[in-house]
């Protein structure tokens, strides 16, 4: 590839490799995604032969139930008391899968329980909880994993989710404590410039591909850094810190710059999530049915063809950048306008950036399916805090299952080879963007 | 694959006029030259800026006046600046540019060293060179197994990760053997088994291999962060005290002012991680399995065509690639720190910044590496003499010096042809 040659892209040759990618996305795209078999004498088992095909339900579930045997592996084999008791496995066994039982399944349980709804939970407050931190924690992943797999279906790989988000917390977290706005406008205000400044991140890695070929992924890996540092600068700067503190925070948002809670002050969901919702539906028809969408998807098949068809691939690409910096930037500014945080610390944006990166890999870089893997993720997350607090076993457990489900979802392959599962014409993921640098 | 040629054609120097690459390079220069002569003096103060030669204020010392340095190094660099402008001779180029920008960074610290509070107006030049090694080491290490990597042709985002896992299970089973050796190959195997994943997933079932680096530190990071709580964090002195090389001294070489303080009484990571240097350039550049590592990743069809097996190179470099991260992992864990969670912190990021920086090559990485630690090491000092200059920003330097080399605004860099492009025989 000639990406980080001289010259625009709009000069770029085609390859066959790319020509290869377009075949591969023209067929995907013209399978169903519903595996419901047609109306023939054998339904039943027709459908059991799909439920076991490589399909991508199958294929996300299995994934999930792989991650969570590692998982499992993992907090025995950390577990000194547990794996004790395989010292003497050969004798009695019952006791080393007793324990290796009870400490799995109980942490899994609370998991659960954190996570969707807990049985022995008394009130209405107590039963939504659940729901409402899964929902909590769904809401900024929704943005950033729109953002990448926006990204993706143009054929660029934003790995800068992470700084856009950054630069759109510091924008909505100023916009929330500096500007004196009734409420209302202020919230509308701060969104604004949270979407703009992760557009603005987002430009800069857009400008330079189009312009000078420079790679979109060593540059966002590059920017997300000194958008860090620009954070934990910016928060120790007269006006901005905290007068209170000594300690490197800002000043707390004004309160009407904040999402409204959905249910009561003691439940954490707020709007945000609505707004996720909406902006879904956004994307999907952005992508599916506008023609800037278009475009996107044919510049992302096939620079080259686009490009013959009269189709500017510099300005598609400046474009994508630009949205989906401003879809990461929302995200960000999530954490500061939603229940999370009220102001800036250097850490406020967490992992939401990357995690939206597996977020989209998860979704199969299409909008309803990223809206679904940030559920998924949110409810880890949220399940994770549970399961810390009741059953000792650390939060990390949590990154280490989202990774190896992505990790097991880009290889379909290696899901079917364990479980011998069937063919299916539509078990390729839209990953396999490889290009190089 | 097969449209390579087109490729090279497409990207073949063309007739760039007046304003080529050398003369931009001049003209950024003259500009710092300006901004040292002009800004940087006028912000010195007449005090004296005292370089000495040890670890602290006494001993022999390089002293100037500050005005006067600074605006004679910014002199330096104006007229390198303005030397590579007039259209210098191209085999002076690199020189000249080296020269100029010495002068800047000298003129610069002339500033910052006379303004510094009384008493603290002194750069102890050994201790700055030696933070630089000391910092610039997991950066060396990390840039050398993408290098091993990516001129192979598989891309390396998962350093991160390697650097961590070594770390990781070197404090780990060196604290539970209590040898130091065990440690060292515990790191090695630790960040090979990253490499393993990334080797698999992306030569065997083709995943995207950025895609794969990013998900491997990930899982690095989680990995490790769980054990750590689980084990390391309620028993530091069973699983997290592993014993720490201890440095040894170059006799004579020692003695060398300066430098010979600084390094040659290190441990064992920084002289191994020079040598390490040393090694693979000349196997990269002077062996068989050199040439045929770049073979893969420029061309591998063509590679394959003349028998070599490209799969089994690359699986073979990209394991090699895992153990030289996971030692330079263990250059924490095994000679400073105790393992604490995500301690490398970003820094496999800036060791890919110094790869590509380095334009994918052994002394590149290790000279890129070299500036990023002296960035790194500069941003301490100047945050400790009160400096005016925000050490963020300094931190910054090292990724938007990366994102200026790949834009072409400094150079041009060229990742290896088939870099990231998975290799499917037939």
């Amino acid at each position: 590839m000639t990406n980080t040659g001289s010259g625009s892209p709009d000069k770029e040759p085609a390859t066959a490799d790319q020509a290869a990618r377009m075949a591969l996305d023209n067929t995907e795209r013209a399978e169903p995604t519903s595996q419901q078999p047609p109306e023939r004498p054998a339904l039943g088992r027709l459908f059991v032969e799909n439920l076991w095909a490589a399909n991508t339900l199958t294929v996300t579930v299995l994934s999930l139930l792989l991650a969570m045997v590692v998982g499992g592996i993992l907090m025995i084999v950390s577990d000194p008391d547990v794996l004790g008791t395989y010292s003497y496995f050969t004798a009695r066994p019952g006791d080393a899968l007793n324990a290796s039982w009870t400490l799995v399944s109980e942490a899994y349980t609370n998991l659960f329980k954190g996570a969707i709804l807990d049985p022995d939970a008394v009130g209405l407050t107590a039963a939504l909880s659940p729901i409402s931190e899964t929902l909590t924690y769904t809401a900024p992943l929704v943005f950033t994993g729109l953002s990448v797999a926006l990204a993706f279906r143009g054929g660029l790989f934003n790995i800068g989710a992470q700084g856009q988000a950054t630069m759109g917390v510091i924008a909505a977290g100023l916009a929330g404590f500096l500007l004196p706005l009734p409420a209302g406008l202020h919230l509308l205000v701060a969104v604004f410039a949270g979407a703009l400044g992760g557009a603005v991140w987002g430009f800069i890695p857009g400008i330079l591909k189009a312009r000078t070929g420079a790679h979109e992924v060593i540059n966002t890996i590059m920017l997300n850094y000194v958008a860090a540092y620009f954070l934990v600068w910016l928060i120790v700067q007269n006006g901005v810190q905290d007068p209170n503190r000594s300690d490197a925070i800002s000043r707390p948002l004004d309160a009407s710059a904040q999402f409204p809670r959905l249910f009561g002050d003691n439940l954490r969901v707020h709007a945000g999530i609505i707004l996720a919702v909406l902006v879904t539906w956004a994307v999907a028809w952005l992508l599916n049915r506008s023609t800037l969408g278009f475009e996107l998807r044919a510049v992302g098949s096939n620079p080259a063809a686009s490009r013959t068809a009269g189709i500017s691939v510099t300005r598609t690409y400046v474009l994508i950048m630009v949205f989906a910096g401003a879809l990461a930037g929302l995200g960000g500014s999530q954490m500061v306008l939603g229940t999370t945080a009220a102001a800036l610390t250097p850490l406020v944006v967490a992992q939401v950036g990357f995690d939206g990166i597996l977020v989209a890999l998860l979704g199969r870089v299409k909008p309803w399916g990223v809206l679904l893997a940030a559920l998924l993720f949110g409810a880890l997350q949220a399940g994770g805090n549970r399961m810390q607090s009741y059953s000792g076993v650390s939060l990390e457990l949590v990154t280490v299952l989202q990774a190896l489900i992505v990790i097991f979802i880009a290889a379909p392959a290696l899901v079917k080879a364990i479980f011998q599962l069937r063919a299916a014409r539509a078990a390729r993921p839209q990953t396999s963007l490889a290009k190089g640098w | 694959m097969s449209t390579m040629a087109v490729d090279d054609v497409a990207v073949a120097p063309v007739n760039e006029g007046f304003w080529t690459r050398t003369r931009k390079a001049g003209l950024v220069l003259t500009a710092l030259g300006l901004l040292a002569v002009l800004l940087f003096t006028a912000l010195a103060s007449s005090e004296p800026a005292r370089f000495t030669l040890s670890e602290d204020a006494s001993g022999a010392a390089l002293k100037i006046n500050g005005t006067v340095g600074a605006a004679l190094f910014g002199a330096v660099a104006l007229a390198a600046g303005v030397a590579i402008l007039a259209g210098l001779p191209t085999r002076w180029f690199t020189l000249v540019l080296g020269v100029g920008l010495v002068g800047f960074v000298v003129s610069f610290l002339c500033w910052q060293v006379s303004t510094a509070p009384a008493g603290q107006n002194f750069m102890p030049l050994v201790n700055i060179v030696r933070g630089t090694f000391i910092l610039a080491l997991p950066l060396i290490f990390g840039a050398l197994a993408g290098v091993l990597c990516e001129r192979s042709g598989v891309v390396n985002v998962a350093i991160e990760g390697q650097l961590l896992m070594g770390a990781f299970s070197g404090a780990l089973f060196g604290s539970l053997s209590g040898n130091l050796w065990v440690g060292l190959i515990a790191a090695a195997i630790g960040g090979t088994f990253i490499s393993l994943l990334l080797a698999v997933f992306a030569i065997r079932y083709l995943v995207d291999q950025v895609v794969m680096g990013i998900v491997l530190n990930l899982l690095a990071v989680g990995i490790t962060g769980f054990l750590y709580e689980r084990l390391m964090q309620p028993d530091p002195a069973k699983y997290n005290s592993a014993p720490r090389f201890s440095d040894w001294e170059i006799p004579l070489l020692s003695e060398i002012p300066v430098l010979g303080p600084a390094l040659f009484a290190g441990n064992i990571f920084l002289y191994l991680g020079l040598l390490l240097v040393l090694v693979i350039h000349i196997g990269l550049f002077r062996t068989r399995w050199g040439l045929r590592t770049r073979s893969v990743g420029e061309h591998p069809t063509a590679a394959d065509t003349l028998g070599v097996r490209v799969l089994r190179l690359r699986y073979r470099n990209v394991l090699l690639a895992g153990a030289v991260a996971g030692i330079g992992g263990a250059s924490y864990t095994l000679a400073l720190f105790s393992f604490t969670k995500n301690m490398i912190g970003g820094k496999g990021f800036i060791a890919l910044a110094a790869l590509i920086f380095g334009r994918w090559s052994p002394t590149g990485a290790l000279l890129a590496a070299l500036f990023f630690g002296f960035a790194d090491q500069l941003a301490t000092y100047l945050s400790a003499i009160n400096s005016a200059i925000p050490s963020q920003f300094l931190a910054m330097l090292p990724y938007l010096a990366t994102i200026l080399a790949v834009a072409g605004l400094v150079g041009r860099v060229r990742a290896p042809a088939a870099d990231g492009k998975p290799y499917i025989k037939g």
